[in-house]
Formats: structure tokens, sequence, C-alpha cells
């Protein structure tokens, strides 16, 4: 697909800076959603990628930079601003997040419950609508102990659309689950989307499945966006980052080994290398020591 | 390390704590707000009533019943040197009724209830539930922690009272029963010497003053616990160990200030 930048975008991160006193965690990230597009955030572990969410559903506030959604400045707006932005977003936690005291369809009420003043004959017809979406109608009447890991990701996700929000965000959806439910919820991703006309952002690892799904995936390294575009245009990308990460290679720019001394100085040689250097004798296990680091 | 950096050290712990202090306070008040609040929607509060209640009642039950026949023995003990053994049930009664019954509910409470009121929020907090919550547009501190904030402040005086009625049965039942003190005397040396406002009043007031602790150092603490195992077992031992010493600190400035009046 072409860049959303190229279209009217909902969703406008610009410039976002955002971190700690000693470790910067976002550096200049700009990103653009579409309406009706399914959007991957990839990267390594603690790079930043559930940080963009956050910062998106107003959990945490970015030091600069500014986040516009439908026009709307976020960056600037106080708690009850906040409440009221959120009722535009759905959000399906990393393991699904169901209040455990409450069952499958008390748990997808939830937010028609506490957000609108439906009536529960109404509130019965959507929950039951949104389940049959996911397929656990049937299970309605369980509780979160009494379902899967997979399950459970359905049920939060049908929870995460009650309000049919048009902004949804997936925190690693994919996580823990087996091929079956994985694609269950790939699919489940996609078409909730399609039906809804709304910004998905999904935030993974797993790059086949992020790719069977979006239209667009933004790459994150080091705090900014190191590849960005199509999974065509990605699967042919040239950063170095960006190849290891999606050809799973040992080593690259994020280095196999934790960096630590020489082998010859954890292991006591040095000493032993140079006397074997100044008597000319041969040195080679020393060399070998040497090449092998 | 140079005299400068340690008085920097210093001026950064107590101003650390100071913020931490002012935290607190704020959170307290707007628990307090909130809790108000939340009798809009009063089945939530009822149902934590029941949730709460039933979780300390047994052990409230039970250690009244005990702690009532050992003042009815030490009480007898005591008493019959000066052959005021009469006095039994008026002794049992206010022993309770002003101290053990606010007093010991209170830890009892701290105990059973506020572990799992601890442990509760801090395993929400820890399984995302609150951020899902807040994701929602919904203040889990006005949907979760203020009914429940309520509903303890509502159960522990009921609590404390359940306890001093027990125990006055337990000291009846080894003071008039085993020992044989004479059960008129027993009875109306009890109506005739405990006063309604002086004595159970304080007691009342001790027992709404430990509520307010128990309730919100239980929540305050699981909410603000590390969303880790390890986090929350040490919010449940910090419930355990701040509201035990914040009852006993708080009951002797009430006492203090109750005699005084």
């Amino acid at each position: 697909m072409n860049s959303p930048k190229d279209t009217d975008a909902f969703l406008r991160l610009d410039k976002i800076v955002f971190g700690y006193a000693e470790r910067k965690i976002l550096d200049g990230v700009s990103m653009v959603f579409a309406k009706g597009t399914v959007t991957a955030l990839m990267g390594g572990s603690g790079g930043g990628k559930t940080t963009v969410l956050r910062l998106i559903g107003g959990q945490q506030k970015p030091q600069h930079g500014s986040i516009v959604l439908d026009g709307q400045e976020l960056t600037s707006l106080d708690r009850a601003g906040w409440f009221k932005v959120r009722k535009k977003m759905g959000m399906l936690f990393q393991h699904g997040a169901l209040f455990t005291d409450l069952s499958v369809f008390d748990n997808v009420a939830f937010p028609l419950r506490e957000n609108t003043d439906l009536s529960e004959d109404l509130i019965r017809t959507l929950v039951l609508m949104k389940l049959q979406a996911v397929g656990l109608r049937g299970a309605a009447r369980l509780m979160p102990s009494e379902i899967s890991g997979g399950m459970a990701r359905r049920v939060a996700l049908a929870r995460s659309v009650g309000l049919d929000p048009p902004v949804i965000m997936y925190d690693e959806p994919f996580t823990g689950l087996d091929p079956i439910s994985m694609g269950t919820i790939a699919r489940l991703i996609r078409s909730l989307n399609d039906a809804l006309g709304a910004i998905s952002i999904v935030v993974t690892h797993d790059v086949s499945e992020a790719f069977e799904i979006c239209d667009y995936a933004y790459l994150l390294a080091n705090g900014k966006i190191s590849a960005e575009g199509s999974p065509d245009q990605l699967r042919a990308t040239q950063d170095p980052f960006a190849r290891q990460f999606f050809d799973g290679k040992l080593d690259g720019p994020v280095a196999f080994h934790y960096p630590a001394p020489s082998l010859e100085d954890d292991f006591g040689l040095a000493p032993i290398l140079a006397a074997q250097a100044s008597t000319g004798g041969s040195a080679a296990g020393g060399t070998n020591i040497g090449a092998n680091r | 390390m140079s005299l400068l950096d340690r008085a920097a050290r210093l001026g950064a712990w107590v101003s650390g704590k100071v913020a931490d202090v002012g935290y607190g306070g704020r959170f307290f008040f707007r628990l307090c707000f909130l809790a108000l609040a939340a009798w809009r929607r009063p089945r939530l509060i009822i149902d934590q009533i029941h949730f709460i209640g039933n979780f300390s009642l047994s052990i409230i039950l039970v250690s009244g019943l005990f702690v009532g026949l050992v003042l009815g023995l030490q009480g007898y003990y005591t008493l019959q040197r000066y052959g005021s053994e009469q006095a039994l049930g008026l002794l049992v009664t206010l022993s309770l009724v002003r101290e053990l019954g606010p007093v010991v509910a209170a830890l009892l409470f701290a105990g059973r209830a506020g572990t799992s009121l601890t442990a509760e929020i801090g395993l929400m907090k820890a399984g995302e539930q609150l951020s899902a919550m807040e994701m929602m547009a919904v203040d889990p501190m006005a949907r979760v922690l203020a009914p429940r904030f309520m509903a303890a402040l509502i159960a522990l005086p009921l609590l404390a009272a359940l306890f001093s009625a027990i125990g006055v049965i337990g000291g009846y039942l080894v003071g008039v029963q085993l020992i044989g003190v004479d059960s008129g005397a027993f009875w109306s040396q009890m109506q005739a010497g405990v006063d309604v406002y002086a004595d159970v009043g304080n007691g009342l007031i001790k027992s709404i003053v430990f509520g307010f602790i128990c309730a919100f150092v239980s929540l305050y603490v699981g909410y603000e616990a590390k969303p880790t195992p390890e986090g929350v077992a040490r919010a449940t031992t910090t419930t355990v160990v701040a509201s035990s010493l914040a009852v006993l600190g708080f009951d002797f400035i009430l006492t203090a200030l109750m005699f005084s009046i």
C-alpha cells in the first residue's frame, strides 16, 4: 500500500521524545496511522513498542512532540480529557487483563455498563454479538479461570471493541499462544478492523503473523524508526538491523555477546601469551584462543 | 563522601519522604471523596461489605469468644481478692467495649481482610486489570478502591461490636456458668456501670478511626505495590505491619484524648 503519509491521517505522532534520566526510549519518533489500516509496530524487547501504545493511551506523557487524534492534540489533555478520549480507544493487553472476579459476559459488558446508559437488554444483545464475533458466545457464563489463554485473549478482544472504537491497540497479542489460537487472533484483528473501519496498531515480535495481516509496519530500534513500509517493502529492505530482525540472525547490529573484558583478561591468559610471544616459541594455543574470541 | 554530599543526600531523603506523605494525603482525601460518591451505586458497596465482612466474621467471633473467656478468668482472679467478683460483668464489658473490642478487631481485620484487599488490588495491578480499566475510561480508584474503602469503614465497627458482644458472652460463660458468680449481679452491674456515650460511644469512635486506618493502608499499599509476585507479597506484609502499628499508636492517642475530655 502507499505510505499512510499520503493519506488522510487519523492519528499522528510527531517527533515524540520519551525516556528516563539515564535512557531515551523514543527519540524523535514520528508515525502516521490512517483509518481502515492495520499497522504493526515491531522491534526488539525494550525497544519502546509498548511505550508508543502507552503514550497514545495517555498512560505516559512524552517529554516532547505531539500526538494528534482526529484533529485533537492529546499531549496537553488533563485527566478528565484523557478519560473522554479513551472512549475512542480500545486496548488488548498482553495477557488479556480480564477482570478475574467477573464472568466472560460481565467482562465484555463492563465498558458498556460503565460508559453508556444503555438498557440491560440492549447490553445483553451487544455483548452476545461481540462474543459471537470472536466465537465465544457459548462461553458467556464461564469465569476467566475456566477458559484457555487463547480464549481469554479473544474475550479481551471482544471487550476492547465493546464501544466500537476508531482506534484499537494490541499489545503483543500473539505471545504465548498455540498456532491455532495465534492464527485465530490474527484473522480476528484484521476482520474486526475491516468491519469497524478503525485503526489497528499491533505491537508484536511475530514477523510472519504481522506481515500476514498488516498494511504497514514500523520497526523500532534504539529509540528511532529503523525501517518502515508495507510488508513487501520491508521484506526487501537492506537496513542491517531490519535484516537481522526479520531473518532472526544471531549476530549483527544487536550483538550476541554482552560487552565483556577480553577472553585473555577474564581467563588470566595475557601474561602466558606475552611470555610465549617473548620466547618466540610456538603460540599455537594462544593463537587459537585469540582466533576464537 | 564529603559533608556536602551527605547533606545533599539527607535533603533528598527528607524531600522524598515529604513528597510521599503529600502523595499519601492526597490519595486519602481523594479516596474519602470517591467513597462518598460511591453511594451512587450502593450495590457495589453492599457486595463489598458482604465480601469483607465474611472474610473476617469467623475469626472475629472465635477470637472474641476466647478473649471474653480469658477476661472472665483473669477478671475473677483479680476481683475476688477484693471481694468484688460481682463486678465481673462490668469489668469484662468495659475492657471489651472501651479497648479490646475496637483494637483486637482492627488487628484481626488488618490481618484477614486487609491483606486480602492488598493482595487483590496488587494482583489486579500486576495483571494489568487496573490499566485495562483506565484504558476503558473507568477510574480504578472510583470503581475498585472507593467501594472497598466505604465497605471497610462500615464493616469494621460492626465487627468490633460483634467482637465485644461475643466477648461478653464468653465472660458470662466463665464467670457465671463455670465459676458461679451471681447472674443477676453480673448483668445488673454491667447495665448500671456502662455508659452509652462515654464507653460504648468512645469505643465506636475508636473502631471508626481504625476502620479508616486499616482500609486506607490496605488499599494504598496494594495500589502502590510493585506489579510483580514479590511486590505483592511484600505489600501484604507491609499492610499487616503498618496497619497494626498505626492502630496501636492511634489507640494510645485516642485513649489519651478521651481521658482528657
